[in-house]
Parts: C-alpha cells; sequence; structure tokens
C-alpha cells in the first residue's frame, strides 16, 4: 500500500500515482474474461469437438455414432469430391488473394493525392463493402447470366459470352471477379492509411536522385507498407477460404464441383445428406489448410517486412 | 501520368465497383419482362413499382427488416463495449497469462465458423434454440468473429497518451473510471470503425441464418431476399431485386454521412500494422 499525506488544503493525496497492481489484475482479468471465455466456449471447445466427431461415424438422423479412427480421413483422401474441392478452394483463394492486393495496392496509390474528387472515388470503391453479400450476389447472378447485362454489353461488341457460372472454364473464375469486387475496397482503405504514413520527403528525395515512379515504388513504397500487405494478405487468405454465401447463391457448387468450394462441401455433407462424422473430417482439412497459409505467410515475413507487426 | 489520363483511369475502375448496384436499384424499378432485355440497359424503358408491391405482402419484410436491425444494433453495441474492454485490458493492464490468452485469442481467427458449425449446431438444438436468434447474437458477440474488433481497440489503447490516464490516477479516479470515463469517450475512431464493421458483419450473416433459421418470420433479410417466389415456384425477379435495394440504399447513405469517420478510424487504429 502507499503512504497516505495530506495536502495542505487537507484533500487526500496520493503521492505515489503508480496502478495498485492487485486490484488492476483482476480488473484486467474481469475485463477480458467475456471475450476470452467467448473464444474458448465458442472457437476452441467446438473445435477440440469437430476433431472428435471426425474420428466417428455419426448420422443425426438415426443417432448412431460410431467410432471409426481415422475411417473418415481415409474415404476422404480417396473420394473425388474431396479433391476437387481442395483444389477449387485453393484456386479461388490464391485468385481472390492475388487480384485483391493487386488491385487494392493500385487504387491506394492511385487515390493517394490531393485532387478534385477523389474522395468521391474512395467512397465508389469502397461502396459494395456495404452492400449485403446476398444483395451483391444476387445482382451478380443477373450479370453474369447467359442473356445478362456482361454478355449483352459484350454483344454489342461482336462477342458471344459464354454462360459464365455454368460453363466449368469460367465458372470459379467469376466467383473470384465477384469476392475481390466486394471486398477489395477494404484493404484498400487500409492501403490508403499505410501510404498516408510513407514521410512524403523520402520520396521526393529519390525522385531527385533521379529513381523512375516504377522503381521508387518498388524500392521505397513496397516495403514501406509491407507490414499492411502481410496483415491485409492474411486476412484476405482467411476470409477467402471461408467463402460461402456466393457460391451457395450464384453456381451451388457446380457445373461438376467446380466451384464446389471446402466450406460448401462441408454444408453440404452436414446438412444435405447429414454426415456429420465425414462434415467434421472436411472441416479439420480446412483448418489444416488454413493454418498452414497462414504460417506460411508469416514465416515468409522475416525475408520481405523489416518493421515488426 | 496526366490528371486527364488519371480520371479516364479510375472512372473506368469504378465500373465493376458502382454498376451492380446501380443496375440493382434501377431494375428494380423495372417491369419484370424488361430485366433481362437485350442490349441491356441500365435505366427502365418504363417505371413500375410492380416489383416493390410485392415485396411487403409475398414474406413478412417488415418484420425480416426489423429482426436484421435488432440483432445487428444489439450486437454492434455489445461488440463495441465488450471488445473495447478487452483491447484496453491486452493493451494498458498487466494481469496472469496475458500474452498467452492474446494469443489464443488470434489462434482462433484461423477456426472459421464453417468448422465448427456442426457441435454449435448441435448445442444450439440441444438447447432448443434453433429457429430463434439467440446463435445471430451470441456468436458475433462473444466468437472467434470478434477478435478483429479486440484487436483493433488493443491498438488503439497501445497509442492512447498515458499522461491523460495518469492525471486522472492523480485526482483519484479508479482504473476501471479512467476507462469508462476517460480513455472509451475518447477512443472515437476505433468505437467507429469497429462499429460498422460488427453491424455490417452481423447484417451480412447468411451461414448462421441459413443453418439457424427455419421460418419466414423470423428470418433475417439475407435469408428472405433468395425466398421471394411465387406460388409455382418460380423466382420473383423484380421483387426479389426490390428487396435487395430496400436492404442496401439505407446502409448506403449511413454510409455516404460517416464514411469520413470509418475510413479515419480504420487509419487511425493503427490495424495498418
Amino acid at each position: 500500500m502507499t503512504a497516505r499525506t495530506s495536502a495542505p488544503d487537507g484533500r487526500r493525496v496520493v503521492p505515489n500515482p503508480r496502478p495498485r497492481p492487485d486490484r488492476d489484475r483482476w480488473l484486467g482479468v474481469a475485463f477480458v474474461a467475456p471475450q476470452v471465455l467467448g473464444v474458448i466456449v465458442l472457437g476452441v471447445v467446438p473445435f477440440l469437438f469437430v476433431i472428435w466427431y471426425s474420428l466417428n461415424e455419426w448420422r443425426p438422423l438415426t443417432g448412431e455414432m460410431e467410432f471409426t479412427g481415422l475411417g473418415n480421413y481415409s474415404r476422404l483422401f480417396a473420394d473425388p469430391t474431396f479433391s476437387a474441392s481442395v483444389v477449387a478452394s485453393l484456386f479461388f483463394s490464391a485468385g481472390v488473394l492475388v487480384l485483391n492486393l493487386v488491385i487494392a495496392i493500385s487504387l491506394a496509390v492511385l487515390l493517394n493525392r490531393r485532387m478534385k474528387g477523389i474522395t468521391a472515388f474512395r467512397t465508389i470503391f469502397f461502396s459494395p463493402v456495404v452492400v449485403s453479400v446476398v444483395a451483391w450476389s444476387v445482382t451478380w447472378g443477373f450479370l453474369l447470366a447467359p442473356n445478362g447485362g456482361i454478355n449483352g454489353a459484350l454483344k454489342v461488341l461482336g462477342i458471344d459470352g459464354p454462360s459464365w457460372l455454368a460453363d466449368s472454364s469460367t465458372a470459379l473464375i467469376s466467383l473470384v471477379v465477384v469476392q475481390v469486387f466486394k471486398g477489395v475496397g477494404m484493404n484498400m482503405v487500409l492501403f490508403l492509411a499505410a501510404l498516408q504514413s510513407v514521410p512524403e520527403e523520402i520520396r521526393e528525395a529519390a525522385q531527385l536522385d533521379g529513381a523512375t515512379p516504377w522503381k521508387s515504388f518498388w524500392s521505397i513504397t513496397v516495403p514501406m507498407i509491407a507490414p499492411t500487405i502481410l496483415l491485409t494478405g492474411i486476412l484476405t487468405t482467411i476470409g477467402s477460404l471461408e467463402v460461402f454465401a456466393p457460391v451457395q447463391l450464384l453456381t451451388d457448387g457446380g457445373p461438376g464441383n467446380a466451384t464446389n468450394v471446402l466450406p460448401f462441401f462441408l454444408y453440404r455433407t452436414a446438412f444435405v445428406s447429414q454426415q456429420f462424422g465425414y462434415a467434421s473430417a472436411i472441416g479439420v482439412v480446412l483448418f489444416a489448410i488454413i493454418l498452414a497459409l497462414t504460417m506460411l505467410q508469416w514465416t515468409s515475413r522475416r525475408k520481405w517486412v523489416h518493421d515488426e507487426v | 501520368m496526366t490528371t486527364v489520363t488519371l480520371y479516364v483511369l479510375l472512372v473506368v475502375a469504378s465500373l465493376p465497383f458502382l454498376y451492380p448496384t446501380l443496375w440493382m436499384i434501377f431494375s428494380s424499378f423495372k417491369p419484370a419482362n424488361e430485366i433481362f432485355l437485350q442490349p441491356p440497359t441500365l435505366l427502365p424503358k418504363e417505371w413500375t413499382l410492380d416489383g416493390f408491391a410485392q415485396v411487403f405482402t409475398a414474406q413478412p419484410f417488415l418484420r425480416q427488416y426489423g429482426n436484421s436491425m435488432y440483432i445487428a444494433v444489439v450486437v454492434t453495441l455489445a461488440s463495441i463495449l465488450l471488445s473495447a474492454m478487452a483491447g484496453y485490458a491486452f493493451a494498458r493492464i498487466r494481469f496472469p497469462l496475458r500474452n498467452a490468452a492474446f494469443t489464443l485469442m488470434l489462434a482462433t481467427m484461423m477456426v472459421p465458423t464453417e468448422v465448427t458449425i456442426i457441435p454449435i449446431f448441435t448445442a444450439v438444438r440441444a438447447m432448443g434454440l434453433t429457429n430463434t436468434h439467440w446463435p445471430l447474437i451470441i456468436l458475433p458477440i462473444f466468437g472467434p468473429t470478434a477478435v478483429v474488433s479486440v484487436f483493433i481497440f488493443r491498438q488503439h489503447f497501445l497509442s492512447f497518451p498515458k499522461e491523460y490516464e495518469e492525471a486522472a490516477r492523480l485526482d483519484g479516479v479508479s482504473r476501471a473510471g479512467v476507462f469508462f470515463r476517460i480513455a472509451l469517450p475518447l477512443a472515437t475512431p476505433a468505437v467507429a470503425a469497429v462499429g460498422i464493421m460488427a453491424f455490417l458483419r452481423s447484417f451480412n450473416m447468411y451461414f448462421e441464418a441459413l443453418i439457424f433459421l427455419r421460418t419466414p418470420e423470423n428470418f433475417t433479410l439475407g435469408l428472405a431476399i433468395t425466398r421471394y417466389q411465387d406460388f409455382y415456384g418460380e423466382q420473383m425477379w423484380n421483387t426479389q431485386l426490390g428487396a435487395a435495394s430496400l436492404t442496401v440504399v439505407p446502409i448506403l447513405v449511413v454510409f455516404l454521412i460517416a464514411q469520413k469517420q470509418f475510413v479515419q478510424g480504420l487509419a487511425q487504429t493503427g490495424l495498418k500494422g
């Protein structure tokens, strides 16, 4: 305890303003408790259950649950739908990651200047973020239909467009495009914030030294926003591996299994064909992929991110 | 790059961002047979409210609107308060296992709801809460998706000047008082960013709604939009677009008013890294 003294006017003063560690400690625990317990009860515990379920054959309709060890996994790795699903997920994720970062950084660089109307453009590029994912998907469904807006525009140019969502060579790419335009505005704003923390003098100095805009972008801008690239890269990868609504609303996993990404495959296995054990094994694989890709990006940071995040 | 080329570039680039939303809004004023007209047009040739006529009669749309709004408001307010408390404690208070708890939270961000939905579904069913709004309220407030909000507040409070707090402590204000009366009220940018993100996350919730909700009276908007069908099971295209527009326009208007706050909020919270 700290010693108390009296001020001349008789008011109590605390001469040592350091926080009293004992009471603060409990306040800290109390403040984080709802969220920490929340992620344990709604994240960690269900995840342990998923691992347990994945080792069982479990059909909720009959209520039977039977321990089968790695049976679900050996069945999964022999299932052609599963391999198609992994390919679709990885392709989707890679496409979204690359396009999203390239477009977000390009837009941020273009918009990072004082110019008439620049705020309006920022608002336009950000606006799909606030449109609900269902409204956005439904609208693109119309635009991508065989007789929809995009093919109509192509026809004016004399091109016969494919049926984007029904053709296995274009369906997944179409979903990538729908996802990228929906979410890239969020990353653009984060990159704008990062660019605004790059001191103007550094770029001016580089220009005086005769660096081309392209050169100064790669050797000054990119290194300075590298922590943001890492963070948005990880968040975008996780987000793209979770994609569900556009797939269900636009392609229903088809044609064939071309767009049957892992979350959608899991949903169908669990809630349409009622195989909870098998679906749990899909969930474990989905988590393993997210973990592997996150770790890959996180450990690669030493090579290209100089500041610590 | 000259100013003119930059403007031309920006206008072209903005088309895929702007056009779908405009097309959705204008097409909801078209008669059904004009939606797939070739060549396609943005503006209706003939303006009509036919599409909207059935938005409210084919489904209990007002009720569904109310469901989405009250869930989103509860989720937003609770998310701001709880994630600010957690973020403040992680940034400013020393307590046992602080780093372990924070690492655990960050790690759960890698576990999407889709992965854990089966045990969550069986638990919700066992508690008799299927077809209620409880899972749609509890999951986004307390679940792993809330971790980003905690992270934003933690980053914000890490850079919050210590002097304000020390002055208050000298005046005898308790630590909790410092948080509620000084730190939180001054955290406007972080509150704005977390508030808008939590609202949008809740308003966008589709997967969970699809799993848990059964009857149209309990649907949220995302689910409702997809269920506009006539007696023959045919999609009611213009009604669907009308309903979608009615869900999008109010949020767009709020965003246009508040967008400066939001962008600043994201920029100042240190989510930039």
